[in-house]
Formats: structure tokens, C-alpha cells, sequence
């Protein structure tokens, strides 16, 4: 778009038509990359009768199924508690694996390479491998078909304690020296002169847990029971399965549980693409 | 953090008494304190115990006694359990190069592309955004037979035959897994971009000056020095298709992991066995091997990588 205008500059002889074919082709996978979204918006836009005709462009465009489908509140319910869950664990990590990543970037104690090494070593244990005893130890505690139950495994990761650790190793030390001389106490020191230094990181572990939250499905399968607690994901999944072969009802649900998150890169794509990298290079 | 304030506003006790050094100290294991109750209650107890549990014939009925490697020997003796080994070794063998060849081909073209970058690069990135679970219904849907199903329609008016796709037991695999790398393509275009944006441009100007091509500076620049993301992805991808569950249950959710088990990777089977048949022993067996895949699988990788 204005990198248009990076061309300028160039000599002509740059653009040679090997870079257009490569532009071209580029373009085209990319095309095909969205055409996936793009049919299933098209046909949560289409009437049941509709629906057989594949034009990416309805011909006569309705929010019915919109209307109809949000209409009966489920999907607003699942909505709601997924977005409370992915908001919740989301603040979790951002304050507790910073706060961590923090202590063991920046203080000097004993035992201080064993925390280290021990939070790291939970990297290499699946989920999977979990389920079962968090499932156990969830119905032995009542929390079971809650908030709660769904959110108890997320609250802290070792790839966000990790990540912050990493990026508090480059915050200078004369800075928080200088805060300690000034008689800030520890916690005053971290919340208010480290963390914003730290903020593109922070977004990225945002960004990170928040997407990782909102798609969960396996989890919140197996410790959801009823209906009222079903985050999007299971929601949706099991809206599907009771409409057979509505398809426009499905791409529907598909449409609500997919849009936010692709509304949320248009506005934020800098920072969610920057995120990734730092993630990507940094975890 | 409590405490620590506690003691803080207490005068002339103990805190007052401190070294910075002490204090300092204290602070470290106040911030810990928490973290470390949740490290230990829900990541190690929990790991202890799923080792425990897969020695144990616990049901959802009878409480857990001790059987010994009995559910091993039950596995491991279990055709199911090799077929769905067999899948699961499907998704990584033909999820991991075909991704990453991808998303390599396409980082490398759209690192040098100016014009259009970042609309180009979002088209990319956008699947990776989307829910797995609601994806895999988008794709169910193209894979249905002609008129409803946008694939086989294209293929129709090429005059290409109807394709079964998740209907036989050859097809549903590969068909599942589509949607799996689509989404994934995203993430490793983003690190491959990253990765080729960290190689100095020194190197490739002084390549240039030396007269090599285009092929050399790919083949003895480019790829050497993008190693580490190389490996990264390798690990990272690997492990998201070993651990591929919510297309599968999704996408064929009359028989999850059908038809005739032939999409069925492990994960489904430890949900099934725990969930449908209620038979947590065996399927915390199921977990640890599980864990020893995945461990046996970074650790060749990371040593294969590394050595080269």
C-alpha cells in the first residue's frame, strides 16, 4: 500500500519481470489463503436457498442467520464466557509471568537457577498429559462446569515466564538502581520503571495467550458440561453437530467465533505481526 | 506480597533489621511465593500423578489400584493403538515438510517484495488467527460432493472426477490435515521473515560482489544462517501436528477420527478412552506415551539440527 512508494528510488531496471511473476504468484497464494474466510462469510450472508449457489458474492445478502442465531442467545452466552476466560487468563499472565520472568532476570539469590530450570522443565510436559489429573483434581474441588475449572491450568506458562525473562535480562540495572536509591520498594520498582520498558513484549504474551484462549477447545471439552458454560469453541462445535447440514447456520457460528480476532489484526496487525516475531525469536 | 507487606509495616521487627541484600532476598521469594504453589499444584503434582495413574485401573467408577505395566502390555497389544501411532506419524511426516516448504517459499519471495508487503503478508497470516474448531467445519463443508461441496464443484467443471475425500479411508487423512497446515502457514512465514530479515545485509552485498548466484547465496548464505529459526519451527511445528486434535474431532464429529479409525491421531484416542469409555488408567497410559513421543521427537530433532 504507501510501500508502494518504496519503488521510488529504484533503478527501472530492478523490476524485472521475474519479481512481477513472483508478485503475481504471491498474490494468488494469498488469494487462495483467505478464500476459506472469505466463503464462509459469503455464505453466512445467504438464505437456505442460497446456499447451493457458490458465488463468493451473495446475490441478495440477509443477516438473518445473524439475527436468528444471536437471537437465541447461546451463541451471545458463549461468546460472553469466552471472552471473560480469554480476558482473565490473559491479565493472569501478563502480571504473574512477568513478575516472575522479572525476579529471575533481575535478582540474585539462592535457588534462583533451580526455579529457573524447574518452571523451563514444564515446557516439556503436553498438556495431554494433564488433562487427567487436572480433571481429577477439578471434580474433587467442585470446579467442574465453572469459570474457574476452565481457566485454573492457564494462569501462568512457562513460554510467557520465559519470554519476559528474557526481554527483563536487556532492561539496565542502573534503572532500577536509581529507583531503589530514589526509596521505591521492590514491587513499585517492577510495576512502574520495568514493566514499561517491556511493553512490546507484554503485548506479544498478550496477544499470545489471549488468541490461545479464545480457540481452546480441548480443555474446555472435557470440563464443560452444560451448555451455559460452553466457551465459543465447544459451543459452536456442538450448534454444528445439532444442524446437520444447515450449512449457512454453521458458517454462521464459524463467522461470530472467527471475526473478533480478525478484527482485532486489522486494527492491531503491527503489533500482533511484531508480537509474533519477537515470540517466534525470543521463545 | 501480603506478607512482605506485612512485615514491612512492621516497626522495628525483623525487616528493619535486614541487609538490603536480605531484603532483597525476601522480595525474590515474596514475588516466587504464589508462582511457585501454582508450578507445583497444577504443572509437577499433576505430571507425578498421570505417571501414577497409568499404573492404575482407575475408572470413573472403581477408585485407582495399582495394576502395574498392565495398561502398557494392553497398548501396546492393541491394534487401534498402532493404527492411530501409525496417524499420528501421518500428520507429522506430511504436516512438518509440506509446511515449512511452503512458508519457506513464500517468506523468501515475500522478503524481497516491496510493493503490497504488509496486505500481502496479512492475507497469509490471517488463518493462523482463526479457531481450529470452527475452521475444520469451513473445510467439512468445501469437502462435501457436488452441488454443496466448493471442491468437488471446482473440480466438476474441470471435468475431474467426484473425490470422496472425508468419506474414504485413503483421502480423509491428507483432507484433514489441509486444514491444520493452512492455518499454520501463517505463524512460520511471520518467524521464516523474521529470521531472514536478522542475516545482515553485508553478507549477501559481499556475495554479490564475489559473483555468486542467486542459487549459492540461498543454498551457502541463506540457509546456514537461518538455522536457528530452521530448527525452531522444525520443534514447534512437529509438536502442533503430534498433538493435532480439535480438526480431527471436528471435522468428522458422526466418527471422530473416522472413517475406520484412519484419521485418528493419539490425542483422540486419550479423549475417547478417558471421556467415552471412562477408562482414565489406560488412558493416562496413553498420555505418557504421549510424552515420550513428544520428548524422543525434540530431542533427535534438536541433535540432528545441531550436528549439521
Amino acid at each position: 500500500m504507501s510501500k508502494a512508494a518504496s519503488f521510488e528510488g529504484l533503478p527501472m531496471s530492478r523490476i524485472r519481470p521475474g519479481r512481477i511473476l513472483a508478485w503475481t504468484l504471491l498474490f494468488i497464494g494469498g488469494v487462495i489463503m483467505v478464500t476459506p474466510l472469505l466463503f464462509m462469510l459469503s455464505t453466512s450472508l445467504k438464505d437456505a436457498s442460497q446456499v447451493y449457489d457458490l458465488r463468493v458474492i451473495p446475490e441478495t445478502p440477509t443477516l438473518d442467520n445473524y439475527i436468528e442465531i444471536l437471537g437465541d442467545g447461546r451463541f451471545t452466552r458463549w461468546f460472553v464466557n469466552s471472552m471473560i476466560i480469554a480476558v482473565i487468563v490473559t491479565l493472569s499472565n501478563v502480571f504473574f509471568d512477568s513478575l516472575v520472568g522479572y525476579t529471575l532476570a533481575k535478582f540474585r539469590f539462592r535457588g534462583r537457577y533451580i526455579v529457573f530450570v524447574a518452571i523451563l522443565s514444564t515446557l516439556m510436559i503436553p498438556t495431554e498429559m494433564l488433562v487427567l489429573p487436572w480433571y481429577l483434581m477439578a471434580s474433587q474441588f467442585g470446579w467442574l462446569d465453572s469459570y474457574w475449572g476452565i481457566m485454573f491450568p492457564g494462569m501462568m506458562t512457562a513460554f510467557g515466564t520465559f519470554l519476559m525473562k528474557q526481554f527483563f535480562e536487556g532492561v539496565p540495572d542502573d534503572f532500577l538502581e536509581a529507583a531503589r536509591i530514589d526509596g521505591l520498594n521492590e514491587f513499585t520498582i517492577w510495576w512502574k520503571i520495568a514493566m514499561p520498558l517491556v511493553t512490546p513484549a507484554l503485548s506479544a504474551l498478550a496477544i499470545f495467550t489471549f488468541l490461545g484462549n479464545w480457540t481452546a477447545f480441548f480443555w474446555p471439552l472435557i470440563v464443560t458440561t452444560s451448555a451455559e458454560l460452553y466457551t465459543l469453541p465447544v459451543g459452536l462445535s456442538s450448534f454444528a453437530v445439532e444442524q446437520s447440514i444447515q450449512w449457512e447456520k454453521i458458517m454462521t457460528g464459524a463467522s461470530i467465533a472467527t471475526l473478533p480476532t480478525l478484527i482485532i489484526f486489522l486494527f492491531l496487525q503491527r503489533y500482533i505481526v511484531r508480537g509474533v516475531m519477537l515470540a517466534g525469536l525470543k521463545g | 506480597m501480603a506478607t512482605i507487606a506485612q512485615r514491612e509495616a512492621a516497626p522495628g521487627g525483623l525487616w528493619s533489621r535486614m541487609s538490603l541484600g536480605q531484603k532483597q532476598v525476601m522480595w525474590a521469594w515474596g514475588f516466587l511465593a504464589v508462582p511457585l504453589i501454582f508450578y507445583a499444584v497444577i504443572r509437577f503434582w499433576p505430571t507425578f500423578q498421570a505417571f501414577y495413574l497409568s499404573v492404575t485401573d482407575w475408572t470413573i467408577t472403581r477408585p485407582a489400584s495399582f495394576v502395574g505395566l498392565e495398561n502398557y502390555k494392553r497398548l501396546l497389544a492393541d491394534p487401534l493403538f498402532w493404527q492411530v501411532f501409525r496417524n499420528t506419524f501421518m500428520y507429522l511426516i506430511l504436516g512438518t515438510p509440506i509446511s515449512l516448504g511452503i512458508s519457506f517459499v513464500v517468506a523468501y519471495y515475500l522478503d524481497r517484495v516491496r510493493f503490497m508487503h504488509a496486505f500481502i503478508r496479512a492475507l497469509y497470516f490471517l488463518p493462523f488467527l482463526t479457531t481450529a474448531a470452527a475452521m475444520a467445519w469451513v473445510w467439512r463443508w468445501f469437502y462435501q460432493p457436488v452441488p454443496i461441496g466448493v471442491i468437488n464443484d471446482f473440480l466438476a467443471s474441470f471435468g475431474i472426477p467426484q473425490q470422496p475425500f472425508l468419506r474414504s479411508t485413503t483421502q480423509a487423512l491428507p483432507a484433514v490435515l489441509a486444514p491444520a497446515v493452512w492455518a499454520g502457514l501463517g505463524f512460520q512465514i511471520i518467524i521464516f521473515l523474521a529470521g531472514l530479515r536478522a542475516i545482515p545485509v553485508t553478507y549477501y552485498e559481499a556475495a554479490r560482489i564475489d559473483g555468486l548466484s542467486e542459487g549459492a547465496i540461498l543454498r551457502k548464505i541463506t540457509l546456514p544462517l537461518l538455522k536457528p529459526t530452521l530448527v525452531f519451527l522444525v520443534v514447534f511445528s512437529s509438536i502442533g501436528f503430534l498433538r493435532i486434535f480439535d480438526q480431527v474431532y471436528n471435522i468428522n464429529s458422526n466418527d471422530p477420527g473416522g472413517p475406520l479409525n484412519s484419521t485418528k491421531p493419539l490425542v483422540l484416542m486419550i479423549y475417547q478412552t478417558a471421556f467415552s469409555s471412562y477408562e482414565m488408567g489406560y488412558a493416562a497410559a496413553q498420555t505418557v506415551v504421549l510424552f515420550m513421543i513428544l520428548l524422543v521427537i525434540s530431542l533427535v530433532q534438536l541433535r540432528i539440527m545441531r550436528d549439521r
